[in-house]
């Protein structure tokens, strides 16, 4: 039989071949692509969440992105403007695709729209998948408690903010609404006059939920004041350092794996009296 | 006005979701609130897209209650009743594709357009991919791609960046290929026709008294599931007919209707 078509004939058997090797490349390749844009899409940690938001890593897989807190928060009652009548804009934003950060999730802007913490927290349980979790703001009584949320933390920032020049200036601390709790105001005398006083801002890390009314009250042409995650802002002393006239914080140092730490060394292998009449050498 | 009862019946239903939506966030109503990827009707019913838990679930999350339920309902009623109905007569991305393809039908771009072949599958190698996806990257994948949540949430928060992609999917099918997305690579359309499956609302065609005048196929924005039209009198039991209506719209013939699937007699 003579072939009619130029082309090599190919057998059943290598088409099978050829078309998974065709379908499986592309799919690695779709499959590449998708997941480089999707770590892409994680944006920003300096993101700051809605109140009882869990983990960011554990939000951005929970969070279905419906838009229902963010609705709660805008339609909130609290939230009618007196002159107008009318919701003023909310504090949860849903990310549009610009935002650095991830797409359909809600988020604020704590200069643009705070937090105004309300009693009843609208934005929480109206999450359906749990993202943002009810039982991380509900305390011993098993009610709702605004003092629990904790959306990052403020940060004040001594070299721009006026009262650590002497400027008299509570604007952060008359904002706050856990007054005189978040945001104490240290008293300190201005070296500099000779017969006024700094009163200076300072954060209760422990109190401070995040809020923001701090960073939209300052007065500084960028705010002096501002809100970080906890993540970003926070160091962490790790166990080795406990704060001996602290019962709570002895607590960390009970509670911690004991480990036989033995640190070795170059140095450690030799006598001190050795090793320190060696010199030392940087290279 | 009969050749379109269908095609406005539809868009009344996607406009009125859309209306509903926006008004949640802007009104603070309480009829249905959210966006399609979950939503609370009253808020008593839970709805959730049964994609979107599948891929929370691929990516790690724990599902509450309300998801799973939310699903359930949205699976149930397409499985039983709806079809594939969701992709023509809920998804508001449907009217950006039936306009790219209205055009494409005036500017007669099947008469010069060079041909481009997809596989009408790739939508459930999407599903699968991702799945996958979601998995490695701990996100839910198609959620922060798909067109469908970015238009929802365009019209309720307000248009973005994202609005691109809208436009990429117009020219796509408008220019590239027919019917491009919802037809061939929309992985929500692929979720939404194997839940459809057996569901009892179908097309039904009449052979007797059709006079292959071959319109419906014209409009189908899924031919391939047509392929009894002047030869066999059946069901159209394809999972891929999305039940839109155009083929009943445009048939003078009275050749194709919407019927009840009867298991009984098949």
């Amino acid at each position: 039989m003579k072939d009619t078509t130029k082309k090599p004939q190919i057998s059943e058997r290598r088409k099978f071949f050829t078309n998974i090797a065709h379908n499986a490349g592309l799919g690695v390749m779709g499959g590449l692509l998708w997941a480089g844009y999707a770590d892409k899409a994680k944006g920003s940690t300096l993101t700051l969440r809605p109140p009882g938001a869990l983990k960011e890593e554990d939000f951005l897989s929970a969070c279905i992105k419906c838009g229902l807190c963010a609705e709660a928060c805008v339609n909130r009652p609290s939230n009618i403007s007196k002159r107008t009548g009318k919701p003023r804009p909310g504090t949860l934003k849903m990310a549009k695709a610009k935002d650095d950060v991830t797409i359909g999730t809600p988020f604020f802007i704590a200069a643009d729209v705070p937090c105004y913490m309300c009693e009843d927290i609208p934005c929480v349980p109206v999450c359906p998948t749990g993202a943002l979790n009810i039982a991380s703001l509900t305390n011993k009584d098993n009610e709702l408690d605004f003092r629990l949320m904790d959306m990052g933390i403020a940060v004040v920032d001594p070299n721009s903010c006026i009262a650590f020049w002497g400027i008299q200036c509570d604007a952060c601390y008359r904002a706050c609404p856990l007054m005189d709790e978040a945001i104490k105001l240290e008293y300190d005398r201005n070296e500099r006059t000779g017969k006024h006083a700094f009163l200076k801002p300072v954060i209760v890390m422990d109190v401070c939920t995040g809020c923001g009314l701090c960073e939209k009250a300052c007065v500084t042409e960028k705010p002096a004041i501002f809100i970080q995650p906890r993540e970003i802002a926070l160091g962490k002393p790790g166990d080795h350092y406990v704060k001996g006239w602290d019962s709570k914080d002895e607590q960390r140092a009970v509670n911690q794996e004991v480990k036989d730490v033995t640190t070795k060394t170059e140095r450690s292998e030799q006598n001190a009296a050795d090793y320190l009449n060696e010199g030392v050498d940087f290279e | 006005m009969s050749n379109v009862k269908y095609l406005i019946l539809r868009r009344i239903s996607q406009v009125t979701l859309l209306v509903l939506y926006f008004g949640a966030n802007a009104y603070g109503w309480k009829m249905l609130a959210g966006t399609m990827s979950s939503s609370s009707v009253l808020e008593k019913i839970p709805l959730s897209d049964p994609f979107a838990v599948l891929q929370m679930l691929a990516a790690g999350a724990v599902l509450t209650f309300d998801m799973i339920l939310g699903a359930m309902i949205i699976v149930l009623f397409y499985a039983i009743i709806g079809g594939r109905s969701f992709c023509s007569w809920v998804c508001p991305v449907n009217m950006v594709t039936d306009a790219a393809n209205w055009l494409r039908r005036k500017l007669y771009m099947d008469k010069i357009e060079r041909k481009v072949w997809m596989s009408r599958n790739i939508r459930y190698y999407m599903i699968i991919l991702a799945l996958i996806v979601s998995f490695v990257s701990g996100l839910a994948a198609f959620e922060i791609i798909s067109p469908i949540t970015i238009l929802n949430r365009g019209v309720v928060f307000g248009f973005g960046a994202g609005a691109g992609l809208l436009a990429a999917i117009f020219l796509f099918d408008l220019f590239v290929l027919k019917n491009g997305w919802c037809g061939h690579i929309c992985p929500l359309g692929g979720v939404h026709s194997i839940i459809g499956k057996y569901s009892l609302i179908r097309v039904k065609h009449n052979s007797d008294n059709c006079t292959l005048c071959m319109k419906c196929k014209e409009v189908c924005p899924e031919v391939q599931v047509l392929d009894m039209i002047g030869k066999r009198s059946e069901f159209v039991v394809k999972q891929e007919c999305t039940n839109c209506g155009r083929c009943v719209d445009v048939c003078n013939d009275d050749a194709l209707s919407f019927n009840i699937r009867n298991y009984l007699k098949q």
